[in-house]
């Protein structure tokens, strides 16, 4: 059986790469992606919570699942409206690479 | 879930992830990605929440990975051309990550106690049943030892979680108008 510590531990590897791609990739829909793949991985962490901490009855505590419902439907509005701002944003610029859009650059 | 299947999955999940990152094709990124959602629902699966590893294949796997490549294939991106990148975002990046990484490694390096999941069986379920009202889903199924998770999930949404899932729904219907207003041809 894994131990919580495994769990936690691949959920912060899950973070950790999806903070990379933010950083280091300058295709703005990657880096959305990986904005999704940071998001799932406190859902991983929230649900190995929920299994791990059971409430008194025994059951797991489905409050941490609620939240990760709650995750789950807001980045899927976030989603669609993140890539209406892209398209709008190509439609506007006929670019998406994050190093070309520089006109808010003080 | 045996610990041959965890490991599994996990090595499943975070290559999924790696290769988002370190294709050049944005359509590969986002099959990646993919890979890296069904994988990642084993594991919700294996931790027997059933509904939140099915919602992740069907929202994340069916639906948000679709309008990704119907995105990209609608701008028709071509593969990312090796730009003469700039070393510093570089090495500042690499070196965020790996702060953040040791960071971890240091929280949970055996500072916390080997806790393995308490055991969900026939007996614990059984005694659980009381809880619920005689005669309904939840207390039959948990007397007849098995998890009704669904029901239990619909359960706390409908009593507990009342009042956000309406603002969930007002949320939904604001990007949906949000979205119709953003991409509707702007007329100067």
């Amino acid at each position: 059986m894994p131990a919580l510590n495994d769990y936690l531990l691949v959920s912060g590897l899950l973070f950790s790469i999806g903070l990379a791609g933010v950083v280091l990739r300058r295709n703005i829909i990657i880096v959305f992606m990986c904005l999704e793949l940071m998001l799932s991985a406190a859902n991983l962490t929230l649900v190995a919570f929920s299994r791990f901490n059971v409430a008194d009855n025994g059951l797991p505590d489905y409050n941490g699942q609620m939240l990760v419902f709650f995750v789950i439907t807001v980045a899927a509005a976030e989603v669609a409206v993140g890539l209406a701002i892209i398209v709008a944003l190509y439609r506007a610029r006929q670019t998406i690479h994050t190093d070309e859009l520089v006109s808010l650059k003080g | 879930m045996p610990s041959y299947l965890f490991w599994l999955f996990s090595t499943i999940m975070l290559i999924g992830a790696v290769a988002v990152i370190a294709f050049r094709n944005p359509v590969s990124s986002a099959l990646a990605m993919v890979t890296s959602f069904v994988g990642l629902a084993a594991l919700f699966i294996g931790l027997s929440a059933f509904f939140v590893g099915v919602i992740q294949i069907l929202v994340y796997s069916g639906a948000i990975m679709v309008l990704f490549l119907f995105i990209i294939m609608l701008l028709d991106l071509k593969d990312e051309k090796k730009r003469s990148e700039s070393f510093a975002p570089l090495v500042a990046g690499l070196a965020l990550v790996g702060v953040f990484f040791i960071q971890l490694m240091g929280v949970l390096s055996n500072k916390l106690p080997h806790q393995v999941a308490p055991t969900i069986d026939k007996a614990s379920l059984a005694a659980a049943a009381g809880d619920f009202k005689e005669g309904s889903k939840i207390n039959e199924a948990l007397a007849s030892g098995s998890l009704p998770d669904v029901h239990l999930i619909g359960h706390t949404l409908f009593t507990e979680y009342n009042l956000p899932l309406q603002i969930l729904g007002v949320l939904l219907l604001v990007s949906t108008v949000g979205v119709v207003v953003l991409s509707k041809r702007q007329t100067n």
